[in-house]
């Protein structure tokens, strides 16, 4: 009996620093409509800024927790606010999340780059201190978390109900414009109130981190415990919240207090907070159609068909040239990129098409992979059924939360991604813990495929069949279907489209894609293991699509080679691994309101130098030099903004031809072949 | 009347099976939080008619059409279509049983052109899995495009046409559907006045071959020429219907729309008949709708 009040009073005092957090997370996604899914990462990397202070500088642990509160968090959180979420409100769940994404992997970056691994502890507020309750004993540090849960509670409370500012907050909510002509800065308020969910989630952090351990990836996952508290309060009710927050505490306690220690069962603690958000993301009621079109999207051109079979053979064409020439090493990079470019594929046709996002990719991978390797049949056969298990996977991801949309559905498969990662991949009928399986290479139509170059050759046949499948989809009735569904999900059902079953369809087709990946690249490898197919893959994945041009054939054959080589790279300089990670989420958030990527731009870069240079070949010619510098310099600038003007109207009437029509050289296959050498 | 509609025309007249109206609205409330946006509303619409929901901005029109075409659900009241409780039946399905509307604020497909905007709405109606044939529609597309006026836009990109001609072309979207019923949120704005009267006779047409046609309209000029029968909504009540002539002399009309509190003035007003009631003040800038949308 003792030992249940041990666990309870254990659980209040997590809900308590969970609440905590989730309240932050309701205040800036009620005043901003940006759910910030790097919160948990900030309060993570504010418990390092914390450790810093307290322990390697030696301030004193009130200054330092001074300092972290009320100077270092609010900072990051109004900067955050200003430079990188700003106006994200109205865009589109594929670039809010693909944005807070990348600012979760740049602080994940910049905490590694800042304080490489290494032991730190950080011991709890008034150690040594507690007090004998009812038998037992509770710390000073534990009651010191509830008291300043409760305090956030009613400081929240008085703040939006009882002051100006708080009713402003309120108003912007509803109505940022509306507020703005009565006078109230919406910006203000939107910075005010990131700078406060920004201290909170440092707050939470710092409270936890002496129980949780100063680790990266540890306290970033206990932001989806503070999700599933919010998503209980459906985003905007804090006393939800709260209960929410302080019931996921108890079951999280009961959990690691109860269940067996030994068997699947056991792995399932790890996964209570996944499993309570899925949980509470099911229990979600059903989304209204947004009405009110989302504006302003942009898709790559399609590439004629003779373009795009062209490029396709001229892709080959060099894989096979360059596959003989390189080293076993080398070669199994080319495969991993090609394995990356596949999955990217598997991202056009979700992301870049139909304007979902899914945090689940690479553990499709993994399903795929593993279903490969179980089902034992190392040829076509074998890969399709591969691919067809990991896409009923997909589609059981998608069926539960078939009613409702955006958010909460890349929610739902950060959930399950994370269930997979802690507990399925893991398990002794899987790749068992810390362990691998081997798998053989594929066989065609009895013919097997033992040398690594020629398998290489046949990953990169896979890669261009599916690009050209996705192509030829991207043209037809369905591809039009898919896009009218992204520009305007309400007028697709009032023309009697049922979307869910439809979207079911896509995410399946995606995840299926993505398992076949996997299977290929088990047999790329030999052997395979849970470790490859971790959580966070997803991640860099996602930004990565996103840099390159998550719209485009090109865009994923880029994309794959970029991801291939990050972990080359943060091998080969060690010393500035997390910034390479700081690099992607920048160029992410920089290029994540454009979803067509360093693809297109390279293309219309390409376009605009040709022209500027044929200009000027022309300029030659007439008798007449330009006289004066300053005048010269007006019309190089008048060329310049014309020629930029040219290049959108061309790409605007590209789209407009539409279906398989375009007849202006196709951008989409641009680049795709003498950046693939590139990479190796 | 081009062949296309013919069939349709009777497939229409055939169609149904029930007496009584096509659409009835019976006593529906729609609350957001403290603020009742449709208030016990009741109507009809009928084949072959073209019926008007009129009211100042904040009415509740829109919200009406949400609540018919499903995107809005009541809080209190029943939808009945063909004589059915569709009340709960989800968008896509009450679509399918021919339903189609447009929308005040533009719900065109962006990125797609003028002509695959209708072309995604046919593959819609012929099903999605029959959306993997290649479509033997593109005639009847063309000839959609031309019936509502907009075939010289047709390979435009659908954000980059104007106002008036992306309502034609949610027009046309719906009709790719063949719609026993047409909801038309103010389908006339952005329209000139040449483009206007086509409009209207496009209606009477489409009215002609037994669809039933509700539409929100401010332009009052089209109402009166176009509409059989019309609805004034004010603060989320019916306060009058009726034929135009009836609407043209109702005070409580005139109340609503010029802000008369004085009986005696507002008689004097009516009696007068419309001319009182010129153009410029009936047409209300459709600047603000917050409420449904």
């Amino acid at each position: 009996m003792s030992s249940f009040l041990a666990f309870t009073i254990f659980g209040l005092v997590s809900g308590a620093a969970y609440a905590i957090a989730a309240s932050g997370l309701v205040l800036t996604y009620s005043t901003t409509r940006v759910f910030n899914i790097a919160h948990g990462a900030l309060g993570m990397l504010l418990s390092f800024v914390f450790w810093d202070f307290s322990v390697r500088q030696g301030m004193p642990t009130l200054l330092a927790l001074f300092l972290v509160l009320f100077v270092v968090a609010p900072a990051i959180g109004w900067f955050l606010q200003r430079f990188v979420a700003r106006g994200l409100g109205d865009a589109p769940v594929s670039v809010s999340l693909v944005v807070t994404v990348a600012i979760l992997v740049a602080t994940l970056g910049l905490a590694q780059q800042v304080w490489p691994p290494e032991a730190r502890s950080v011991q709890p507020f008034f150690a040594g201190t507690s007090y004998e309750m009812f038998g037992f004993f509770i710390t000073a540090h534990q009651i010191l978390t509830i008291v300043l849960s409760l305090v956030v509670a009613v400081g929240l409370y008085v703040l939006l109900n009882r002051t100006r500012i708080g009713t402003a907050m309120r108003a912007s909510v509803d109505n940022p414009e509306l507020l703005k002509l009565f006078g109230g800065q919406p910006e203000r308020v939107a910075a005010l109130s990131w700078a406060i969910g920004t201290s909170l989630a440092a707050l939470a952090g710092v409270l936890l981190v002496s129980t949780v351990g100063l680790d990266y990836f540890a306290l970033l996952l206990l932001v989806i415990n503070a999700f599933a508290a919010a998503i209980l309060g459906r985003l905007q009710n804090l006393p939800l919240t709260f209960v929410g927050a302080m019931s996921l505490g108890l079951v999280t306690s009961y959990a690691s207090g109860y269940l067996p220690t030994d068997g699947l069962l056991n792995s399932v603690r790890n996964v209570v907070p996944a499993l309570f958000l899925f949980a509470v993301i099911v229990l979600m009621p059903q989304a209204q159609l947004r009405i009110g079109q989302v504006k302003g999207i942009v898709s790559a051109p399609l590439p004629s068909p003779f373009k795009a079979l062209s490029w396709s053979g001229a892709l080959l064409l060099g894989v096979a040239l360059i596959a003989g020439a390189l080293s076993e090493a080398n070669l199994l990079l080319v495969g991993t990129a090609a394995t990356y470019a596949i999955v990217m594929l598997s991202l056009v046709l979700l992301t870049g098409y139909g304007g979902h996002v899914s945090l689940a990719q690479i553990t499709f991978v993994g399903v795929g992979a593993l279903a490969y390797i179980k089902i034992d049949s190392p040829n076509l056969v074998g890969l399709l059924l591969a691919g067809l298990v990991a896409a009923g996977v997909g589609a059981l991801v998608a069926l539960p939360v078939i009613r409702l949309t955006g958010l909460y559905l890349a929610l739902a498969t950060l959930a399950f991604a994370v269930i997979m990662d802690r507990m399925i991949f893991q398990a002794d009928f899987a790749f068992g813990f810390n362990g691998s399986l081997s798998a053989e290479r594929l066989s065609i139509l009895g013919y097997q495929v033992d040398s690594t170059a020629g398998y290489v050759w046949v990953m990169a046949v896979f890669f261009v069949l599916m690009g050209l499948a996705l192509l030829v989809v991207r043209a037809g009735p369905l591809g039009r279907m898919l896009v009218a569904l992204r520009d305007s999900p309400a007028a697709c059902g009032t023309l009697g489209l049922d979307q869910r079953w439809f979207r079911v369809g896509l995410f399946a087709a995606s995840a299926g894609m993505a398992g076949i990946a996997g299977a290929l690249y088990s047999g790329l490898r030999g052997t395979v293991g849970a470790a490859e197919f971790q959580f966070f893959g997803s991640f860099t994945l996602l930004l990565l699509a996103v840099v390159f041009g998550v719209t485009s054939v090109t865009g994923a054959a880029l994309g794959g080679v970029g991801l291939m080589m990050l972990p080359v790279l943060q091998a080969d300089y060690p010393g500035i691994a997390g910034l390479f990670f700081v690099v992607i989420a920048v160029g992410a958030i920089l290029l994540a309101r454009d979803p067509n990527g360093l693809a297109n731009q390279l293309f219309r870069l390409g376009r605009l130098l040709d022209r500027r240079f044929g200009n000027r070949i022309r300029e030659r010619i007439p008798v007449l030099p330009v006289p004066g510098g300053s005048l010269g310099g007006m019309r190089e600038q008048a060329r310049a903004e014309h020629d930029a003007n040219a290049a959108a109207d061309h790409s605007l009437t590209t789209v407009g031809l539409g279906g398989g029509t375009a007849t202006t050289p196709g951008p989409d296959q641009g680049p795709a072949q003498s950046k693939e050498p590139a990479g190796v | 009347m081009s062949s296309l509609a013919e069939t349709f025309a009777g497939s229409h007249r055939a169609s149904g099976g029930h007496d009584g109206p096509l659409l009835e609205v019976d006593h529906v409330v729609v609350q957001f939080g403290g603020v009742t946006a449709v208030n016990e509303a009741c109507f009809t619409a009928d084949p072959g008619t073209v019926t008007g929901l009129i009211g100042p901005n904040g009415a509740g029109k829109t919200t009406c059409f949400n609540v018919i075409s499903g995107l809005q659900k009541p809080t209190r009241g029943t939808v009945r279509f063909q004589g059915k409780d569709v009340s709960s039946t989800p968008v896509h399905r009450r679509s399918k049983r021919g339903m189609g509307r447009t929308f005040q604020r533009l719900e065109a497909f962006g990125s797609l052109s003028v002509r695959d905007n209708v072309k995604v709405a046919a593959d819609i109606h012929r099903g999605v899995l029959k959306g993997f044939l290649p479509g033997g529609h593109g005639k009847n597309i063309d000839a959609l495009l031309e019936r509502v006026g907009i075939a010289a836009y047709a390979d435009e990109r659908a954000d980059s046409i104007p106002t008036g001609t992306a309502r034609l072309l949610e027009l046309a979207r719906c009709l790719a559907g063949d719609p026993k019923l047409l909801l038309l949120d103010e389908p006339s704005s952005g329209l000139d006045e040449t483009e206007t009267d086509a409009f209207g006779d496009l209606l009477r047409d489409l009215a002609a071959e037994g669809r039933a046609i509700l539409m929100v309209e401010h332009d009052m000029d089209l109402v009166m020429a176009v509409c059989d029968v019309i609805h004034v909504l004010d603060f989320g009540s019916i306060i009058a219907s009726g034929d135009p002539a009836t609407i043209r002399r109702d005070p409580a009309v005139q109340k609503a729309y010029l802000g008369y509190s004085d009986e005696d003035d507002a008689e004097a007003h009516t009696a007068t008949d419309l001319p009182a009631v010129s153009d410029d003040t009936m047409v209300i800038p459709a600047a603000r709708e917050g409420v449904g949308s």
